[in-house]
């Protein structure tokens, strides 16, 4: 790899994961670790805007199953300002139409030489399989509606920087949490880094079962609302689901979406937040979704400095690892 | 006149109440008598710290011919069979085309006899083609020598449908076997519904799903007077349900996989298709539901499920790879393993719930060692220790979670008719 700017520092030795999978399974110091970097990363370039070299002669492939624009497009950017190269595949649906399996696909595209695949799929879990099966990093960039790990570190990255830290925050996910994989790696990170978290929707979309992680659960927005600190509202997943959980948009609405006069009832400092693409009108009204509350732009240049720390430290244990096993 | 004597075995035979060490004299392909003495002249196998059991029976088994060879064949199914100590199966239709038709039973006894492996007894279609639509021409069918109806993959989702079938298997009696599940709970599903398919974002099969049609059947049997035989039962409800029936004096029967005994839901943390089968892994309590239910005798039945699927098509998407794994093989260790040595059940109850109860079902002359009896013996070694290593399996298709598993017991010699027809390499 080549030389580290001063400003990012050495590699650092207590990062050992060579693949980003999933929330769950990281420690709070992983999670503080990657955050510190997206920040260090983010400012060595000027905002995400300028490059450095880090990532020289490193080839990133972009492998997504599913219809994709802001992510693949942020993952494409975050290794480019790294100076890395991109190669796209994309495929709609499953590689099944083509009768290839997902894995031929991965082994197929890993021959060409590249170093890190982002992944994205329908199904849960294909990434882990992925990794299981591949010699090179694979970052999650999204498994149905499993974990989508650099969401929910920009969307933290992004209540960090406004708030200066997570601990003793109530941060309320709000809409369709069962389909959500946002919701999910929101739901781990949070937690480990000491917030409150609240999830939010109609009964049919939001499981009690939550409860046994430590997780409020609230059916009325308008109750819990005066207590939040943040708000990240979700998207409803219409194509995930085979029967309506509502009875209409308009009473989804009705009950959920955050408008002028929710936000009058909340607390002066509250962040709006939403991990996008946003329905206006059902989750967040206009003037909302642009007004002083919202960090929703700021999420989007966060998305870039988790992913150049993402695949900058999960190269760095992937060489690493290659160096060791050679000794 | 061929002879053969297996001497000092420890003979259990639930049919006759039988568990002693003795000698068992088989001749001609039939069952002659027991304590004989060991010098009768005979061929002999020394069976001294063994079990001598009826020839095991696997009343639930996918054995993929015809359709899809590159699964499973009927030589090699019944080959895994034999390995795993099972001198009978019955075959379940879901092939392509499904077995529906005197013709495709015709077809399947052929097989079995070119194969010359083990047994092997037809399970039919209750509806035509599988649809659900109309009932196959189960007359024909018992003529042909089905032992029993079943739409297994499919249930039987029409009431209507399903009464009729009750109605008209009572001029043969004949059980129908269902798989107990209502499809619009559990569409895009490929788990169990619980905490741990919330955590990983799949789709879940919820309990209830199998609660409500064993309900339903059992409301239909005891409306018809039919026989209903809950296939691979997998919850704690569907259990009970089938308890209280019983009590009740409902014709009502059923069985249990290996795997719903042994596994639950968290294995679906590794995202491995060959944790995905239909009844799903389920939570602890269910586990438990079934061993209590192996233990009072509300489940009658240990079946495999045996369900062969090439490997290209489990390496798929966990979605898009098919349900199910391979049983044959295993189950008897699992048995072992999982029940009778922990004492969960003891020997006699294990071989009853293998031999007698489902040749009882089915209606066929098996699973018994009374004299005059068609020899088939499985005679198993309740001991060795062993790792599985499924490339060493004779089924074609090498699904199994237990790859690796250190398993206790297996089938060291299996006869059919009199023939030696596996013997365990040592």
């Amino acid at each position: 790899m080549s030389t580290t700017p001063d400003s990012i520092g050495k590699f650092p030795p207590n990062w050992t994961r060579r693949h980003l999978l999933d929330l769950e399974s990281l420690s709070a110091e992983e999670i503080q670790l990657v955050l510190d970097y997206a920040s260090r990363f983010k400012e060595a370039t000027g905002g995400c805007r300028t490059k450095l070299s880090v990532l020289a002669g490193k080839t990133v492939a972009n492998l997504f199953f599913e219809n994709s624009t802001r992510t693949r497009t942020s993952f494409s950017l975050a290794a480019r300002r790294l100076g890395g190269d991109t190669v796209d595949f994309s495929s709609s649906g499953s590689s099944l139409s083509k009768g290839e399996t997902f894995i031929d696909t991965a082994r197929t595209i890993q021959a060409m030489g590249i170093d890190l695949v982002v992944v994205r799929h329908p199904t849960p879990g294909t990434p882990t399989l992925l990794a299981q099966n591949l010699e090179v990093s694979v970052i999650n960039g999204g498994d149905g509606a499993h974990e989508h790990p650099t969401q929910g570190l920009l969307d933290i990255l992004s209540i960090r920087e406004r708030r200066g830290t997570i601990a003793g925050l109530t941060v309320a996910m709000v809409g369709d949490i069962a389909h959500s994989r946002t919701a999910r790696s929101n739901i781990w990170g949070l937690k480990k880094l000491g917030a409150h978290v609240i999830l939010c929707g109609p009964s049919t979309l939001v499981s009690k079962d939550w409860e046994q992680f430590g997780v409020e659960v609230a059916y009325s927005l308008d109750d819990i609302l005066p207590r939040c600190d943040v708000l990240n509202l979700l998207r409803i997943q219409f194509e995930r689901q085979y029967t309506r959980p509502f009875p209409s948009v308009r009473e989804y609405a009705l009950l959920y979406a955050m408008n002028r006069e929710r936000l009058s009832r909340a607390k002066d400092d509250i962040l709006i937040m939403a991990p996008g693409p946003i329905n206006r009108g059902v989750e967040v009204t206009p003037d909302v979704a642009d007004g002083p509350h919202s960090v929703i732009l700021e999420q989007v240049t966060n998305g870039l400095a988790i992913r150049m720390a993402a695949l900058w430290l999960c190269l760095g244990a992937n060489a690493k690892a290659a160096t060791e096993s050679q000794r | 006149m061929s002879r053969l004597l297996i001497k000092n075995g420890r003979v259990i035979d639930p049919s006759q109440k039988l568990d002693r060490i003795t000698n068992l004299l088989i001749e001609d392909g039939r069952i002659v008598g027991l304590d004989v003495p060991g010098d009768s002249g005979a061929e002999c196998i020394d069976a001294t710290g063994k079990i001598v059991s009826p020839g095991l029976i696997d009343m639930h088994v996918h054995l993929r011919e015809p359709g899809r060879e590159e699964d499973e064949t009927i030589a090699t199914g019944t080959a895994s069979a034999l390995a795993g100590g099972f001198t009978s199966i019955a075959c379940i239709p879901n092939t392509e085309p499904p077995i529906d038709t005197q013709g495709t039973v015709e077809f399947i006894h052929h097989q079995a006899a070119r194969a010359d492996n083990c047994n092997v007894y037809v399970v039919a279609c209750v509806s035509k083609n599988r649809e659900g639509k109309e009932l196959a021409e189960l007359g024909q069918l018992v003529k042909a020598g089905a032992v029993a109806f079943s739409d297994d993959g499919a249930p039987v989702f029409d009431a209507e449908l399903m009464r009729r079938a009750f109605e008209y298997c009572l001029m043969f009696d004949k059980p129908i076997l269902n798989h107990c599940e209502v499809r619009e709970l559990t569409r895009g599903a490929v788990m169990h519904e619980g905490t741990v398919s919330m955590v990983l974002g799949l789709a879940g099969m919820p309990s209830a799903a199998e609660d409500v049609m064993t309900s339903r059947d059992i409301a239909l049997a005891a409306a018809t007077g039919g026989r209903i035989h809950i296939m691979h039962v997998s919850t704690s409800g569907s259990v009970d349900l089938i308890r209280r029936a019983k009590t009740r004096g409902v014709r009502v029967t059923t069985e249990v996989c290996p795997h719903h005994f042994t596994l639950t839901d968290e294995c679906l943390r590794s995202f491995d298709s060959n944790y995905k089968m239909s009844p799903p892994l389920r939570s602890q309590q269910d586990v438990d539901a079934c061993i209590a239910g192996l233990q009072d005798g509300t489940i009658d039945v240990i079946c495999t499920d045996h369900a062969p699927h090439a490997l290209e098509k489990k390496m798929r998407e966990l979605d898009q790879a098919p349900f199910g794994i391979v049983g044959l093989e295993t189950c008897l260790p699992l048995v072992v393993t999982q029940l009778i040595q922990p004492g969960i059940l003891d020997w006699p109850t294990a071989i009853e719930k293998l031999t007698i109860n489902p040749a009882r079902i089915l209606g066929i002359p098996k699973g018994t060692l009374q004299v005059g009896a068609d020899a088939d013996v499985t005679i198993i070694d309740p001991d060795v220790e062993w790792t599985l290593d499924p490339q060493k399996m004779r089924s074609l298709s090498k699904n199994t979670p237990f790859g690796g598993w250190k398993l206790r017991g297996a089938a060291d010699t299996v006869i059919v008719g009199g023939r030696v027809k596996f013997k365990r390499a040592v």
